[in-house]
């Protein structure tokens, strides 16, 4: 018995030994991430009220902050921010939507068909190839300064991204999953919706978290190229009037706009996925 | 053939088959010659021979999955189709779909078959307490242990009361004990059902202890070089069995015969081996 309590004991003692570790290692961390900011922040602050870089051309955070505090409470030169940011997010979402849905469609349909894959393939090769950036100032002349334009624009960029992924997805499918479906009873839809779809599912996924990205830099270009309102307009404006703190702070609110839909595409991730074995990395956390 | 009473009809008959295959290459190789073949209704018929020589090849065949470039293929006294319903299949790799727990891997094959969900989970819950892993239902394949994985595999399988059972060294990634744990439970489920089963082999003991014939392989191109009647009696332990004088005499004089070929067979190119996997 008294063993057992020794034993018991100790064990615990170890466990509280080995979670100190990460725990020390994690506060190290972070406080180094701090460190950084503080540095280049203040060094940038330092630096551009000593006159050592020129203010007018680089801004300074303390000016991107006043710019940014003024957006909120006062909005921007084209109505509020929020706003501004509504009209970019509808346009990446939209685009992203149907960019992924018609990627994901693609990608499975070429994937299972290899007469069309063979066909297809050389077409989207050039496609890929072309900077589709580029085809933002056709869809301006050909659609218009509305959100048409700019969703084109998101769907272009998304779509090669998605379509690519999910293409690999399907071809790298377990063979003696397929086969084993099929002995089981499948009918080749069966074998589509229950086995390629979901192990092309962890490719796609991946691709839908660049292509967000993707995305929102279409809707912001398309908005740079020619538009009414969105915070592309808005950067496009402010560099007009020479203003780099108001670029840099709609490029913050970009960011910050980005995080979010990276965070929210991780937890949808998570949901779908359960059934993988769990990183390494993510089991200290 | 037609005289024949139902029963007399063999289960599974390859008769004078040969099947080559034309590498990405382009040069033909041939994975079977003239090879002969009869397993008969609830017989357990284990194919061994040196790795690569083409023992995969006589499942594909059984199953339609590859067509005789000679010869004929007759299951139930009928050519083969493709996609039997009756032909259950147990793969050497795991192939059991990660994404799906263990419940419904197990309810796989009764919901492709249009079985209600209710109906179906029910036998799934069945089945997988009969090959002894109830309260694992929720699990996801990742979580379980290699030997835990074939149990899944045998009751994926079994739950389609296969008449046909073929079986591709499903026993050969797992360690000796739990291997010999698994041939157990292969007999066990086995006897309360009456499917006939080919089972391919590299390991003779696995072959002896579980087969009611064993037939000898010779290497690459295959073709039949003795075949064996494994006349120990059941319900046979396979831990056990293997101690029994009959079965080490017999092991012998397979062996004998085997040996050569093992020889010959480690020989031979490899490409074979790869071109009889993609096919």
């Amino acid at each position: 018995m008294t063993v057992d309590g020794i034993v018991s004991v100790s064990d615990r003692a170890a466990e509280r030994a080995a979670a100190a570790g990460p725990r020390r290692r994690r506060r190290i961390v972070n406080a180094l991430r701090i460190a950084i900011l503080v540095v280049f922040l203040g060094g940038w602050e330092l630096a551009a009220r000593t006159h050592l870089i020129d203010p007018f051309f680089f801004a300074m955070p303390s000016m991107i902050a006043a710019q940014l505090w003024t957006w909120i409470n006062e909005g921007t030169s084209q109505g509020p921010l929020w706003g501004e940011v509504l009209v970019t997010l509808e346009e990446t979402v939209i685009g992203f939507v149907i960019g992924a849905v018609l990627g994901i469609v693609c990608g499975i349909v070429l994937g299972r068909d290899k007469l069309l894959a063979d066909v297809f393939s050389i077409y989207i090769k050039v496609a890929n190839s072309i900077p589709r950036i580029v085809l933002g100032s056709i869809f301006v002349i050909a659609l218009g300064l509305g959100m048409q334009s700019k969703v084109a624009l998101a769907v272009v960029m998304v779509f090669f991204v998605v379509f690519g992924n999910a293409f690999q997805g399907v071809r790298e499918a377990d063979r003696s999953l397929i086969a084993n479906a099929r002995i089981l009873g499948a009918s080749p839809w069966q074998v589509t919706t229950t086995v390629i779809v979901p192990a092309a599912m962890s490719w796609i996924l991946a691709s839908l978290h660049v292509s967000f990205g993707f995305a929102l830099v279409g809707a912001v270009v398309g908005e740079f190229l020619g538009s009414r309102h969105g915070l592309g307009l808005l950067i496009s404006t402010e560099q007009g009037l020479f203003n780099p703190s108001g670029v840099f702070a709609a490029m913050i609110v970009l960011a910050a706009v980005a995080l979010t839909a990276d965070y929210l595409l991780s937890w949808a991730e998570n949901r779908l996925l359960t059934w993988r074995p769990p990183s390494f990395s993510d089991t200290g956390a | 053939m037609s005289a024949l009473p139902v029963e007399d009809v063999p289960t599974i008959e390859l008769v004078g088959v040969s099947r080559r295959f034309v590498t990405p290459g382009g040069t033909s190789l041939t994975a079977l010659r003239d090879f002969d073949m009869t397993v008969r209704r609830g017989e357990f018929v284990a194919v061994v021979g040196p790795t690569g020589c083409g023992k995969s090849t006589t499942l594909s065949l059984i199953t339609g999955i590859a067509a005789p470039t000679t010869g004929q293929v007759r299951v139930m006294g009928k050519p083969v189709t493709g996609n039997d319903p009756r032909v259950g299949f147990v793969f050497q790799t795991d192939a059991l779909f990660p994404w799906r727990n263990v419940l419904r891997n197990v309810a796989a094959g009764p919901l492709y078959r249009g079985m209600p969900k209710e109906k179906a989970y029910a036998a799934a819950r069945d089945w997988i307490a009969r090959v002894g892993l109830a309260g694992f239902e929720q699990h996801y394949p990742h979580q379980l242990s290699g030997g835990m994985r074939k149990r899944v595999a045998l009751a994926q399988t079994f739950i389609n009361n296969p008449e046909i059972l073929l079986m591709d060294e499903p026993f050969s990634a797992l360690d000796v004990q739990t291997r010999v744990v698994m041939q157990d439970e292969l007999l066990s489920i086995w006897s309360s059902s009456n499917a006939s089963v080919v089972f391919v082999t590299h390991d003779l003991e696995e072959a002896i202890a579980l087969a009611d014939r064993v037939y000898v392989l010779t290497a690459g191109p295959a073709t039949v070089k003795a075949v064996y009647d494994v006349n120990l009696p059941r319900p046979r332990v396979t831990a056990e069995i293997r101690y029994e004088p009959a079965f080490v005499e017999l092991s012998r004089r397979i062996w004998d015969d085997l040996r050569d070929e093992v020889r010959l067979g480690a020989a031979r190119p490899a490409q074979l081996a790869a071109a009889t996997r993609t096919a």
